[in-house]
């Protein structure tokens, strides 16, 4: 995932109804565009949910994409985020082997990252880390060796990048 | 606000929503709604098949422009109305079903006769909703019509369980409210089609057709959903410029007009196809780029400028870049672009297309439609009886097809003259689909002539129908082309599977369909002869108290041309000419 800009993300504000995940999965998989990864919390107000969604842009063009999803009745608003002008954030759990005699090896990297210790336990650690995905891809990297037992990602969330001008996110209200 | 329950407030929403009629089937989780209409002044059609149901209310949609209407119970009730709601989803028809579901409290414990309808149905609906709450009821019912008939129409499905319906349940009880236009509007803060074509495209479109020397229009379906029709005759006569009608929109451009070029496409003739080809400017108006319409999509029309109206954002570059690419309402984009060639000077400001019109009337010349009249005593020639039909018939005869071979020709040789006369299944391809699309027609239009003109192979999906069309006194009429055999898969066999026939003779006797008709109170013709095919068709004329059929014993080998083979180019084009002069 880190090969450039293949994805792209896209910020869809959806109404809070049943089903509104089934209906944005459904149209994915029926069209044959690929997600990389899709996260969906409640905002501010409450009638609406933000899902963000990391596309595949080699599956079909964006535009496409962009325009079936809005057909979606319960799709109130589309945000098309450039992974270049946005902030982008992403947490990871995992709890990695770690006995005695590695884990202030451990510990130290961990830090290094600004990464958090969740939980000790005799012989393996669970670890938090929160960041832009490319510096979490590192840290995952890093750990691998240790000997991951179990690993858990959100997949991302993003913003659109404050510039020194307004904000460069385009807005996908189709002309 | 009067205390109700939720089936007598489900029954009064379609009443406020102007709802005339319901084709549909009662069952158990339905029944509480099916109470109320002994006393609602909607009449209800009871049909024999859910498919049924589902097909009529397209037909009526087809035929008035109003959404249809179908309700029926949950499980395979539901299921059964599938195929109905994809046909009206491809072909941007109005509809809206109701289906009963079990109560609220067994939803998800396989139930008798549950199943998931809103997950079944959500990629065959241009919306749905399972409503889980009595007082949501008349919103639900609101926004399912302005849905269904707003933006690019399509069917909306309310599934709705039993609990909030049933006047036993308290959880049925609500108080009664009409919702306003902006409560419908507020309650969809996601759904706001655009209908006003932006005016700098406007104005860009009208200088490239001013600069064209051969363009084409190309009419699509969404003429007709626009209520289009004068405005499309508007422009090509101010621009004088030839139109195409795809099979979506045949009648929205008078066949008999000086500019129709009539049908393009897989079967489209000679020059609607090729005029497209060699065209430099193709303006795209309610038509979405069908692979039956462009063939391979690379060489499709290589060097037409394309302008492309629609009320879909979606289809704007979904096949083919526009040029100029105009979101919004038929209608109203295409009175604009008028005004807009009229600033701009009119029909003097264009360049001198004398080439291209005589380029175009060489091909008409030289390919017309065309077919080989039968030797005496050999089976009906299809194209034949259909020209007979046409004679026969009043102008703006209501005409309705299955999907096949027969529907390709009725499209060639019928002459649609007014908007709203062709109904067919063009982008799903329902085969049955036109019994019941034609009783659902007449229902629509009870002034008007309707004649159904099925396949052997279609007519024994939902003939059944005619039941229903019998006991409520719907006089259609069907003209059954039996040639024995599914015609369309028998013609790709014998042309591109070396004339090995898998799976594809039906046999002309089994079922004796005149008696088939008549088991089902119908009138029942066979005809054989070409001498018999003219005093039939008078008979059946004649008779308005019941249906009639007539079976027609048509040649099997008879193939539909002009034909551009599956994934070939547009210029591939067979003809009938080309064609003979190869098995020849």
């Amino acid at each position: 995932m880190s090969d450039g800009y293949r994805h792209h993300i896209l910020s869809v504000l959806v109404e809070n109804k049943p089903g509104v995940l089934a209906r944005v999965a459904g149209l994915f998989a029926r069209r044959g565009y690929n997600i990389f990864s899709l996260a969906v919390a409640p905002t501010e107000d409450e009638r609406f949910s933000r899902l963000t969604i990391v596309v595949d842009v080699e599956s079909a063009p964006l535009e496409q994409m962009v325009k079936q999803l809005f057909k979606l009745i319960h799709v109130v608003k589309i945000t098309e985020l450039d992974p270049r002008e946005s902030v982008e954030r992403e947490l990871l759990l995992v709890t990695v082997s770690a006995g005695p005699e590695i884990r202030g090896q451990i510990i130290e990297l961990v830090q290094v990252f600004g990464g958090r210790i969740l939980a000790v336990g005799h012989d393996a650690l669970t670890i938090s880390i929160e960041g832009a995905p490319d510096k979490v891809d590192d840290v995952e990297e890093l750990l691998r060796p240790y000997g991951i037992v179990e690993l858990q990602r959100t997949g991302r969330v993003a913003l659109p990048r404050l510039e020194r001008s307004a904000p460069r996110a385009r807005i996908a209200k189709v002309s | 606000m009067p205390q109700t329950n939720g089936g007598h407030a489900l029954i009064k929403a379609l009443e406020m929503e102007g709802v005339e009629v319901i084709f549909g089937l009662p069952g158990g989780a339905i029944l509480p709604v099916y109470d109320p209409i002994i006393d609602s002044p909607i009449r209800h059609i009871l049909v024999r098949h859910e498919q049924g149901a589902g097909h009529m209310a397209e037909g009526f949609a087809h035929a008035t422009g109003r959404p249809g209407v179908a309700m029926v119970t949950s499980g395979p009730a539901a299921t059964n109305i599938v195929t109905p709601l994809c046909d009206a989803y491809m072909d941007s028809i109005p509809m809206v079903v109701i289906t009963g579901q079990v109560g609220t409290p067994s939803i998800g414990t396989d139930a008798f006769q549950e199943c998931d309808t809103v997950g079944i149905t959500r990629s065959v609906t241009k919306h749905n909703e399972l409503v889980t709450d009595a007082a949501d009821i008349p919103r639900a019912v609101r926004e399912a019509f302005h849905i269904a008939t707003t933006g690019r129409p399509g069917p909306v499905l309310l599934d709705i369980p039993k609990d909030i319906v049933d006047p036993k349940n308290p959880r049925s009880t609500l108080d009664w409210y009409w919702p306003s236009d902006d409560e419908v509007a507020a309650g969809l803060p996601g759904y706001k089609p655009t209908t006003k074509g932006h005016p700098r495209k406007i104005k860009d479109a009208a200088e490239l057709i001013l600069q064209s020397t051969r363009p084409v229009i190309y009419a699509g379906g969404g003429i007709l959903k626009a209520r289009a029709a004068e405005a499309l005759r508007a422009l090509a006569e101010l621009c004088d410029i030839p139109v195409v009608t795809t099979l979506m929109a045949r009648g929205a451009f008078p066949d008999d007009h000086p500019l129709c070029l009539g049908m393009p496409g897989m079967h489209g003739n000679y020059t609607a196809v090729t005029a497209m080809q060699e065209s430099d400017l193709l303006i795209a108006l309610g038509s979405r780029f069908d692979d039956r319409v462009t063939g391979k999509v690379p060489t499709f029309a290589p060097h037409a400028k394309i302008i492309h109206v629609d009320i879909d954002p979606a289809e704007l570059g979904k096949v083919r870049r526009p040029d100029v690419p105009i979101v919004g309402d038929c209608r109203l984009v295409i009175e604009e672009l008028v005004r807009a060639v009229r600033d701009l000077g009119g029909r003097e400001a264009q360049p001198d297309r004398s080439a291209w019109k005589s380029t175009i009337s060489g091909w008409q010349e030289k390919f017309p439609l065309t077919y080989e009249q039968s030797e005496p005593g050999d089976a009906l020639k299809p194209q034949f009886v259909l020209e007979q039909l046409r004679e026969t018939t009043p102008d703006d005869t209501i005409v309705v097809s299955g999907v096949g071979q027969h529907q390709m020709w009725a499209s060639q040789y019928w002459k649609f003259n007014h908007p709203y006369t062709w109904v067919n299944s063009g982008g799903l391809g329902t085969m049955g689909f036109a019994v019941p699309a034609a009783i659902g027609a007449k229902v629509g239009r009870p002034d008007r002539m309707v004649w159904a003109v099925d396949g052997d192979g279609c007519f024994q999906m939902t003939a059944q129908e005619l039941v229903t069309a019998s006991t409520e006194r719907i006089p259609i009429k069907v003209a059954i082309l039996n040639n024995a055999y599914l015609g369309m898969v028998r013609q790709w066999q014998e042309m591109f599977y070396e004339e090995r026939y898998s799976e594809v003779y039906l046999s002309p006797d089994l079922p004796d369909y005149k008696m088939w008709a008549e088991a089902m109170g119908c009138i029942g013709i066979r005809v054989e002869s070409p001498e018999e095919v003219q005093p039939a068709i008078d008979k059946a004329n004649d008779i308005d108290d019941r249906p009639v059929v007539i079976e027609f014993r048509t040649d099997s080998r008879e193939k539909v041309f002009p034909m551009v083979p599956a994934g070939a180019s547009n210029d591939e084009i067979i003809t009938f000419q080309s064609h003979r002069e190869v098995v020849q």
